[in-house]
């Protein structure tokens, strides 16, 4: 692995956790230049870029180009070299309760959008797994056809769906439901309707993969052994359907954290999520060290619930 | 009934000191346990149950036997509440089970693939309907370890399913299925999984069970020996009908129509003419055996009627003398001959070109020894021990 020093703490990683990729005898180049692809890709595109973040973060804001101060100061005359760390942006994130706010209410609003999605996607994950297979090739089509135009497009439908002379409000005016239009976009109730429309496939897909498995025989033995048909869900689909809910939750939950388009196409100026917090940090302020330190918090507050989730899962698979 | 009486009844359908009833499908006025009465279910076009009428006594082990297709798992779901008759009724212990959903049905069912919840061990899988019930923590854990005990599987209550050999899965689909102690026990292929000798060793646990218990058993199976050895009567079924119900005896002995006889062990069919016909007695005219065969009953047809003869391997005598004074004696030339240990098979082609399977115990050392390919042999039987099929 020598030669590819990219990803060789990752090898390091798998070595200690004793996860080998070698089998029978001998290395199989093969099998690592295969593995050795994505490690490579996400070394390059993503943890290099990481780091490069997390340097700036440590620096201080400064009008010059690129516009922080360097980490590293050479002085040349008496050959010391000086790294200074500036923490303040961090502290400062502390500091300001706007950024508290901002993160809490991004994780609200990620976690809120994901029960919705969760609630609705269920039940037509359970629909599409239970109907015959050439009906559930056709709803799973539909599930993913979306993909197919452009995500900026279909939010902007939902700005002429939702604003005030749009579709919704003239149609309820007209059947004489409402008298006036109601304010739709740029509230929360609008970027709810967006990121659970948005991000439902990634829901309906996992939670799909799980139930098509579920053997019905279980379901047949849960009644006969005295379930209604709730309890047999609670008792018996729920538990099984469990990888895929947690999966199609991380799915939906992760991106929604960091959600930049549609809080600020479809949310109000007082919707607050940290994407558009650190998106107005870096282009409005143009302070990119605290941009910096806003990603690496996210970054943290995402990883480690998560890193507890696998734990935990991996705990009970074992 | 009141509550008195039928609490006492249930203590002594539990009780294994009690001794079992007397075989009350032999008695003519034994109130049925399971009524099938006029059962049809089509699905679509396609009818796997048609027009069936049965009735099955308390403590019995009836077994449906048919092939895959027959209608007999159909039956048995009907039964369990999983399926609904297109038309007819089904009683059970009286109750009409129309609308009655399968949490609200007095029976439990053991799944052909055991159907064990894969997230819970092995305590909680057969905990799993008590607990449903309600009933107190400590009354749970208590018959779970009983009938764990009786399973032998106590040892493994803490496994989860896939950890589990196939014939332990078994035993614990079984626990789970007996714990609720229902009335009427289904078993849908309860042996199918589990290797031969698996099968032997449980076939006879099964029986001992169900004796202990005195619980109700419909098993489901298209395996005939399973059926021969643990039933208390065999229902066989084919494209959706019973064609035939009796004990394992008279199933064997005395089939009704060529498909039961073929169906159930091997048989010798021999097409024929009826040339007498009196009421205890027929002469058939067989032009495949080359010669006339006698059978001792009578049966009801046209004279010169197309009849078949059924007749058993191992009730044909063979030997390289003419036998004296035998009704039913054939000669033939041995084709072929398969030494099984236990016994010997020999197919002996007949003159008018039938070939015949003959079987016979080696109940000396030397049998295997005694004939040879191409012997000239006799083959000769007792006048009951065929019988006539007009179907």
């Amino acid at each position: 692995m020598s030669q590819l020093p990219g990803y060789a703490w990752i090898a390091r990683i798998f070595a200690q956790k004793n996860i080998t990729f070698e089998r029978v005898r001998g290395v199989n180049w093969g099998r690592k230049a295969v593995i050795s692809i994505p490690f490579f890709w996400l070394g390059v595109f993503f943890f290099i870029p990481f780091l490069v973040v997390f340097k700036i973060s440590l620096s201080e804001s400064d009008i010059a180009i690129p516009p922080y101060t360097a980490l590293l100061d050479w002085d040349a005359s008496d050959a010391y070299a000086t790294l200074k760390l500036y923490l303040g942006n961090f502290t400062y994130l502390l500091e300001d309760t706007f950024y508290l706010d901002a993160y809490l209410s991004s994780i609200k609003i990620a976690a809120v959008s994901t029960v919705i999605t969760l609630i609705i996607g269920f039940p037509m994950a359970y629909l599409i797994a239970r109907s015959e297979s050439r009906k559930r090739m056709f709803l799973l089509a539909m599930v993913i056809l979306p993909f197919w135009t452009s995500f900026l497009l279909r939010v902007y439908a939902w700005m002429a769906l939702l604003k005030k002379n749009g579709v919704v409000n003239e149609v309820m005016m007209s059947l004489g439901m409402i008298d006036e239009p109601i304010r739709m976009l740029q509230t929360d109730f609008a970027v709810y309707i967006g990121i659970v429309y948005t991000y439902l496939p990634f829901m309906i897909l996992p939670l799909y993969s799980v139930l098509e498995k579920l053997d019905v025989t279980l379901l047949e033995a849960a009644e006969d052994l005295g379930c209604r048909p709730i309890q047999t869900f609670f008792m018996v689909t729920v538990p099984l359907a469990l990888p895929g809910i947690i999966a199609g939750c991380l799915l939906v939950f992760i991106p929604v954290v960091g959600e930049y388009v549609i809080p600020a196409l479809l949310g109000g100026s007082d919707t607050l999520m940290i994407g558009r917090v650190l998106w107005d940090e870096f282009s409005l302020n143009r302070n990119w060290p605290m941009a910096s330190a806003v990603a690496i918090v996210m970054l943290v507050v995402l990883v480690l619930p998560i890193m507890l989730v696998r734990n935990r899962v991996g705990n009970k698979e074992a | 009934m009141t509550t008195a009486e039928k609490s006492t009844q249930t203590e002594k359908k539990f009780n294994p000191l009690t001794a079992p009833e007397p075989d009350l499908w032999r008695d003519p006025d034994a109130r049925p346990f399971v009524v099938f009465d006029g059962i049809t279910k089509k699905f679509d076009d396609f009818t796997a149950v048609d027009n069936i009428s049965l009735n099955i006594y308390k403590r019995e082990l009836f077994c449906l036997l048919g092939g895959s297709g027959s209608g007999k798992s159909t039956l048995l779901r009907m039964l369990a509440g999983f399926e609904q008759p297109t038309s007819g009724r089904i009683l059970i212990d009286g109750v009409d089970m129309a609308g009655i959903p399968p949490w609200n049905r007095p029976v439990n069912m053991m799944f052909q693939s055991y159907a064990l919840f894969p997230h819970l061990n092995v305590e909680k899988n057969v905990g799993f309907g008590l607990r449903r019930e309600g009933m107190a923590e400590e009354d749970v854990k208590r018959r779970v370890a009983e009938i764990l005990d009786m399973v032998q599987m106590g040892h493994l209550a803490k496994r989860r399913p896939h950890q589990l050999s196939g014939g332990q899965r078994q035993r614990v689909a079984l626990a789970r299925s007996l714990v609720k102690r229902p009335k009427l026990l289904l078993l849908d292929e309860p042996l199918g999984a589990l290797d031969k000798k698996l099968r032997e060793e449980t076939q006879f646990e099964l029986m001992n069970i169900q004796e202990e218990l005195g619980v109700t058993f419909i098993v489901v199976t298209h395996d005939q020996e399973e059926a021969m050895t643990l039933s208390t009567r065999i229902g066989v079924m084919n494209h959706g009908e019973i064609v035939q119900v009796g004990e394992p005896h008279d199933i064997y002995e005395y089939p009704n129509s060529r498909f039961v006889a073929q169906f159930i062990g091997s048989v010798n069919l021999l097409e024929g003419q009826v040339v007498e016909d009196e009421p205890d007695f027929v002469s058939i005219e067989s032009a495949e055996a080359g010669g006339i065969l006698h059978v001792n009953h009578g049966i009801s047809c046209a004279p010169n009627q197309t009849v078949h003869v059924a007749l058993r391997p191992e009730k044909i005598l063979i030997s390289r003398e003419k036998p004296q004074q035998a009704e039913n004696c054939l000669q033939g030339v041995i084709e072929e001959i398969a030494y099984m240990g236990s016994l010997s098979v020999f197919r002996v082609r007949l003159p008018g070109g039938k070939e015949i399977r003959v079987t016979q115990p080696n109940y000396a050392r030397d049998m295997g020894a005694r004939f040879t390919w191409q012997d000239q042999v006799y083959l000769y039987w007792e006048i009951d021990s065929s019988v006539v099929l007009s179907v």
